[in-house]
């Protein structure tokens, strides 16, 4: 079943440049995507393209059925409850505890009043510590967030997007500022998210190897055009030439023949 | 060599400059009519004036009461203005900040607003006011409360900018309207950076009260122009004493609560 698809989609902050130009893929439930390419390529206004937190220029973003671009306030507001993000810097509210913040994720279920006034049902409370002893922080749950280290506060960020039970959960640069270790536990946890929960996971990745190892489908961005499309084993040196821009090194012709 | 010559090149500028600074100084002083040596001068004569006349005498400790009740106004009064300023500032600063704004309208509103307020002095407002209101306490009040509004909304702008936006960034993400992302991310993130400038703002205003207190004969400066003009300068020197012991004690008070919550 088809959950986004994104149709001719064109951004542009000012008239000189165009950030994205004509993208168009699909992506299906359950599905693990990277996006890949250069910084300034792109792959962050693809991704918030998605749930619009930067409004739609040209084409169509279907996720759902819904078409996102022509959606009203109240509309989007419950579309979005259906997406979940996690960011590079966490972007959590460091002076609150981590139960508050995961807590955060069911905000767009509530109406304004419950919301301010911490009206949350004790079915969501044994869900938000449900997912904080999965991901192996349940002993920090009344820890403030700037006491945890980036890999426990990235685990917030997935239990705070888990919370919203989404359909896809968009992940921009998740391990960009973690060591490889809390990377690879980081990914992991995506990785069974897709696996277990059947959501879908649309990750922005610096790191070719982790990509190829982790995804089921890259998407390769160059000056805002797809130049690559496809499993991540079909993926050569010659498209992250192209995707990067290098010149092909002799070394690495040398190891893929 | 060379350092020789990079030398000889710094001493001609200190020359150069301390020659600029010398000239520019006669010119000021010959202009203004300001005689530097007649000052120094007078600074022995002024000194035993302020030992002989401003003490404290046993006669004027009397009126220890009376002053500290109208000191009690004036701290009162600072507190009701800035407290009061806080609540429009935090209107003002949610619709000005970059992040929380939502629309350019209100938000150049909300500047000008705090520009106009803040860039004319708390004094110049006393007086402005003073004209329409009269001498009583609400002009002194209604004074403080412009001043710290322009203060305030421009300290919350910028708390808010700078503090709050990826958290603000996250919430939006997951469908929250627009209060709860002010009350569950924005206000939790800012605050204690915002009552730090809460407390600077009762520090200053409590300073100012006092010079208002002059213009619109209320509080701790009404007393203060009193025993001036009556020449009762031993009960001036014991208001004034009385004044900068409170604002000490007051800003010892918000560093402790400063270092409390921070």
């Amino acid at each position: 079943m088809t959950l986004v698809e994104v149709k001719n989609l064109g951004k542009s902050y000012n008239a000189q440049t165009r950030v994205l130009k004509d993208v168009s893929f699909e992506v299906e439930a359950g599905e693990f995507v990277s996006i890949i390419g250069l910084s300034g390529a792109g792959k962050s206004t693809l991704l918030r393209c998605i749930n619009r937190m930067v409004e739609i220029d040209e084409g169509n973003v279907i996720f759902d059925g819904l078409d996102v671009g022509s959606l009203n306030k109240q509309e989007l507001r419950k579309m979005r409850t259906n997406i979940g993000m996690i960011f590079q810097h966490y972007n959590l509210v460091p002076r609150l505890s981590v139960i508050e913040n995961v807590l955060h994720g069911r905000l767009g279920y509530k109406t304004t009043l419950q919301g301010v006034f911490n009206r949350f049902t004790e079915l969501e409370k044994e869900h938000a510590f449900f997912l904080l002893e999965k991901l192996g922080i349940a002993d920090h749950a009344y820890k403030r967030c700037d006491q945890l280290s980036g890999g426990q506060q990235q685990r917030v960020g997935i239990a705070r997007s888990l919370i919203q039970e989404p359909k896809l959960v968009l992940c921009d640069e998740p391990i960009a500022s973690l060591d490889p270790n809390s990377s690879e536990i980081i990914m992991d946890y995506l990785k069974s998210i897709t696996k277990e929960l059947n959501i879908a996971c649309i990750v922005n990745l610096h790191q070719v190897e982790i990509a190829c190892s982790y995804s089921d489908r890259i998407i390769g961005l160059s000056k805002g055009n797809v130049v690559f499309d496809g499993p991540s084993f079909m993926l050569t040196s010659a498209h992250t030439d192209e995707i990067y821009g290098t010149k092909t090194v002799e070394t690495r012709k040398l190891v893929t023949v | 060599m060379n350092e020789k010559a990079m030398r000889s090149q710094r001493k001609w500028q200190t020359i150069i400059w301390v020659a600029i600074i010398l000239v520019f100084t006669y010119l000021a002083s010959d202009i203004t009519n300001f005689n530097i040596i007649h000052g120094i001068a007078t600074l022995p004569n002024a000194i035993t004036w302020i030992f002989s006349n401003l003490t404290i005498t046993s006669e004027t400790l009397e009126r220890l009461p009376k002053i500290l009740e109208k000191l009690a106004e004036t701290i009162l009064m600072s507190i009701a203005a800035t407290t009061t300023a806080t609540i429009f500032s935090l209107f003002l600063g949610l619709m000005g900040s970059k992040t929380t704004g939502t629309s350019s309208v209100l938000g150049v509103f909300a500047r000008f607003i705090a520009s106009v307020a803040r860039n004319i002095p708390v004094v110049a407002w006393a007086l402005i006011l003073l004209l329409s209101f009269g001498q009583n306490s609400m002009t002194g009040y209604l004074a403080l409360f412009v001043g710290s509004l322009g203060f305030l909304t421009r300290a919350f702008i910028e708390t808010i900018d700078e503090a709050s936006h990826s958290a603000v960034e996250a919430l939006r993400a997951t469908g929250s309207t627009y209060f709860q992302i002010v009350f569950k991310a924005v206000i939790p993130q800012c605050l204690p950076q915002m009552i730090s400038w809460i407390l600077f703002m009762i520090e200053t205003n409590i300073r100012s009260a006092t010079l208002v207190g002059i213009l619109t004969g209320t509080g701790i400066g009404y007393s203060f122009d009193l025993y001036y003009k009556t020449l009762n300068y031993s009960a001036v020197a014991l208001v004034t004493f009385v004044i900068v012991i409170s604002v000490i004690i007051i800003e010892l008070m918000s560093n402790r609560i400063r270092k409390v919550i921070l």
